[in-house]
């Protein structure tokens, strides 16, 4: 049996928008794209060019390190083109889609049965791979290491993050062969957290896996807070984690042979007209869904507003997103903002007594409130940061670039999302999660 | 505000980089900032923000100092007209404490602030806003009778070797507020201590018999020095203990009434601005080793109760608004707990022990800032340990 464990310094911030568990389909888009940015450290070789054809699970690109790892495409049609930014880098391959999909078949029969390499070299091929996240430091997972455990966390629990009993919901049995899955690809644990007051029932059929049970707000469901919680990552350790819906995906693909990377995300945030689940495909392309369907002046996020990446209204879906969220854009000045708030902004300072204490749902803008500065307040990351880790602390380090302390303070066990909350209490202002990234990129390049 | 907001941008290009006043850019951008929250959204990272900043924090603590300010002020003026017998109404002795206050702060905002916009403008970073609360707290730890310029020296120094060449808000490792006064203090003793100093009276102007403006504090040492036995006559001007509680007592401008600093206090931990954990830590720190004075016993000092320190002198004021900045306090939660002990601590025994200067929680709080960095050293280092002993596990 697994861990209790119940989260208490952390903060559930609630915004106007919350999607209806209603389930839209809307008319396939022309256009999917992979984006190598999505990756961090990634540098892509392409497989293909602009103009050739490609079917569901042909491969794009692979990693330069290592060229096993391959990125393929989700959907069947012809590379329309390949977007390159600043010195030439990849941005996205975009693929204009048929109207059918035709899949490129894999010989997945007996999966039950195959070992740690097939079932491994499979995945490469397939594409199933980079959803992998090695840590220490967020990375695609290393073909050639055996992680000392696998963790799944099995609930979101991000701002308006979508409920996974409903995307995930007739997906029963893809969790339980997925989860089969990665139990062959590590000798230790393959733990699998669940929220107390949330919807478990998605994962019934799954079987032999550490069932651990978590109860308390946000952070409670960033898989990197669970692992510090069961099993903490010491000096050495690797562990993986993957997410439910690409555990989905992983089993889905060895109970078919085809990649098949259909799901639901979730469209929410105030500036949505009808904010609700969608059934989509990786990589879909946002107009199809946000035409019309969003106001003037707004910010749209792929993922979530404390993690999320900005995107542009005909944006592509993030690799590991199933949360797309539209908030107003924060560009107007406000007098005397700093004194009297001109409306109400989630907190968790008491200087609002009305925002803090009233139980309603935000209308939230992008605007910081406020101009970076050096720090001066103190004790306020930890309140929601649930960790036995110093958190102030951990980013002076970063910004000393003390490698020794940073290692010392368990900069291993954090990656950018375990301290966004931070970053959105910070009185100062400071981009927590860029500063952290550095550290986390200098610590990959030293080992 | 529309109007408003059409003129800044109307005058804005003259302050911006090749404008005519772009040498005054700082300072514009100070007064813009302050008038308008500006309107860049968040770039990295996460894309929504908590509402606080640090303007609001700061001047959660400048509204948390306006009682005693305002306390201090009438109080002045209280003593003055009770010094030299005079009647005088309520409205009569704040205009005068008003009076003598104002261009003590005045000097002290003029110079702080003229000096961290021109760093500001010359190291190319905005203005912070933490000389907000340490303006106002500098004039409130000084005698009334302070002369003008040396407030203005006095505030130079904190800002430039205080706190500029640290590197500016943030990285001071001392409290500037504290910082001058320690300065005039050292510099100018007699000016900063004795009877003379609390209540401005000029030369000439005759005082009512029995007048004297030592302070308990000031008493106590002369009785403990001179074999004299503790009593409750030792109280400043043979005033009472509530008196001292009221604050109708000479001494520093805010320093003197205990419930305008408790309202104060009350403030900063009910909005979280100020530490409840150093307030709470340095108030146990003085009565314990009050109380183990108390058990000694032997002269004035040792036989005072305890929980009098917590009302005479600065303890009070010291507490609440200069141990809990938090940029020169302990900054990790059992750093603040043992940093506050010994702060209370330590004022009692500079009280008792250092005939020379009987207020001890300037010092105390100085010594205890230097001290600050080592404790959190320790208390980070309990953390490291645990991660390698997890390792070894």
């Amino acid at each position: 049996m697994g861990k209790v464990i119940k989260i208490t310094r952390g903060k559930d911030i609630s915004l106007v928008g919350e999607a209806s568990n209603e389930i839209v389909s809307v008319a396939s888009p022309s256009t999917f794209a992979i984006k190598p940015t999505d990756f961090k450290g990634l540098i892509p070789k392409l497989a293909v060019k602009e103009g050739d054809e490609v079917k569901a699970g042909d491969c794009l690109f692979t990693d330069k390190r290592n060229s096993s790892i391959c990125f393929t495409s989700p959907v069947s049609g012809e590379i329309a083109e390949i977007v390159r930014g600043d010195r030439r880098a990849i941005q996205e391959i975009k693929i204009l889609a048929d109207s059918n999909t035709s899949y490129k078949s894999f010989s997945t029969i007996g999966f039950e049965s195959k070992t740690r390499d097939e079932v491994k070299s499979l995945m490469l091929e397939a594409g199933l791979w980079p959803f992998i996240v090695q840590r220490p430091f967020g990375l695609i997972a290393d073909t050639d290491i055996v992680p000392k455990a696998i963790h799944v966390s099995g609930f979101d629990s991000a701002p308006l993050a979508a409920d996974l009993g409903i995307t995930l919901k007739g997906e029963e049995a893809s969790l339980k062969a997925g989860f089969d899955v990665l139990k062959k690809l590590t000798d230790g644990k393959v733990h699998l957290n669940v929220h107390s007051s949330k919807d478990k029932s998605i994962y019934s059929a799954v079987e032999g896996v550490e069932l651990n049970t978590f109860s308390g707000p946000h952070p409670s469901g960033l898989v990197g807070v669970q692992i510090n919680k069961i099993d903490p990552i010491n000096k050495g350790d690797v562990v993986w984690t993957v997410k439910p819906q690409h555990v989905a995906f992983i089993g889905k693909f060895f109970l078919s042979g085809n990649l098949n990377l259909e799901q639901k995300v979730v469209l929410a945030g105030s500036e949505v007209k009808k904010p609700a689940y969608y059934s989509t495909c990786l990589g879909v392309n946002l107009s199809a869904l946000l035409n019309g369907n969003i106001k003037d002046n707004v910010r749209v996020i792929s993922g979530n507003v404390l993690t999320g990446s900005k995107l542009s209204a005909d944006g592509y879906l993030g690799f590991f997103d199933n949360q797309i969220t539209v908030i107003p854009e924060g560009n107007e000045y406000e007098l005397l903002g700093w004194l009297f708030p001109s409306y109400p902004r989630p907190t968790i300072s008491s200087t609002f007594p009305i925002s803090k204490f009233l139980k309603k749902k935000f209308k939230v803008n992008t605007n910081p409130h406020g101009e970076p500065r050096a720090f001066v307040v103190t004790g306020e990351y930890e309140k929601v940061m649930p960790m036995d880790i110093m958190p102030q602390q951990l980013i002076k380090a970063v910004m000393a670039k003390d490698l020794e302390l940073m290692e010392n303070l368990g900069i291993y066990e954090v990656i950018e999302e375990d301290m966004a909350l931070c970053e959105f209490v910070c009185t100062s202002k400071i981009d927590v999660q860029r500063v952290l990234s550095e550290g986390l990129e200098l610590m990959s390049e030293e080992s | 505000m529309k109007f408003l907001r059409d003129l800044v941008d109307n005058v804005k290009p003259t302050f911006s980089e090749g404008g005519k006043l772009s040498f005054l850019h700082s300072t514009f951008d100070a007064i813009e900032t302050f008038l308008f929250v500006p309107n860049h959204p968040t770039k990295s990272g996460a894309h929504i923000r908590d509402g606080i900043d640090l303007k609001r924090t700061m001047f959660i603590v400048v509204i948390a100092l306006i009682p005693a300010l305002l306390f201090g002020m009438w109080n002045l003026g209280f003593q003055f007209h009770k010094a030299t017998g005079v009647e005088a109404s309520l409205f009569e002795n704040f205009w005068f404490g008003f009076l003598q206050t104002l261009p003590l702060i005045i000097v002290s905002y003029g110079v702080g602030l003229g000096i961290e916009m021109a760093f500001a403008q010359f190291k190319g970073h905005p203005v912070n806003e933490g000389f907000l609360v340490s303006g106002l707290l500098i004039p409130m730890v000084m005698p009334a009778d302070v002369p003008l310029w040396m407030v203005g020296l006095a505030t130079a120094f904190a800002v430039v070797i205080g706190k500029e060449v640290f590197g500016g808000t943030g990285m001071n490792l001392l409290n500037p507020a504290l910082t001058a006064r320690m300065f005039l203090y050292i510099g100018y003793t007699p000016e900063m201590s004795g009877e003379k100093c609390w209540v401005p009276i000029a030369d000439g102007i005759n005082t009512v018999d029995g007048y004297s403006g030592a302070t308990t504090l000031g008493n106590v040492g002369v009785a403990a020095a001179g074999g004299t036995e503790w009593s409750e006559s030792l109280f400043s001007w043979k005033t009472s203990m509530l008196e001292s509680i009221i604050g109708t007592i000479p001494g520093s401008i805010g320093e003197t009434s205990v419930i305008a600093i408790l309202l104060g206090a009350a403030f900063l931990i009910a909005t979280g601005v100020g530490s409840w954990k150093i307030m709470l830590s340095t108030v146990l720190g003085a009565l314990f080793m009050g109380g183990i004075l108390n058990m000694v016993g032997g002269n004035a000092w040792y036989d005072m109760p305890a929980w009098y320190h917590l009302i005479i002198g600065g303890f009070m004021f010291g507490t609440v608004f200069m141990t809990t900045d938090p940029v020169s306090a302990a900054q990790t939660d059992r750093g603040k707990w043992i940093y506050g002990f010994f702060i209370g601590l330590l004022t009692v025994l500079i009280r008792v022990y250092n005939p020379g200067y009987p207020e001890g929680i300037m010092m105390a709080i100085l010594l205890m800032n230097v001290f600050a960095p080592l404790i959190d050293y320790f208390v980070v280092q309990s953390n490291i340990k645990m991660r390698l002993k997890r390792v070894k596990a």
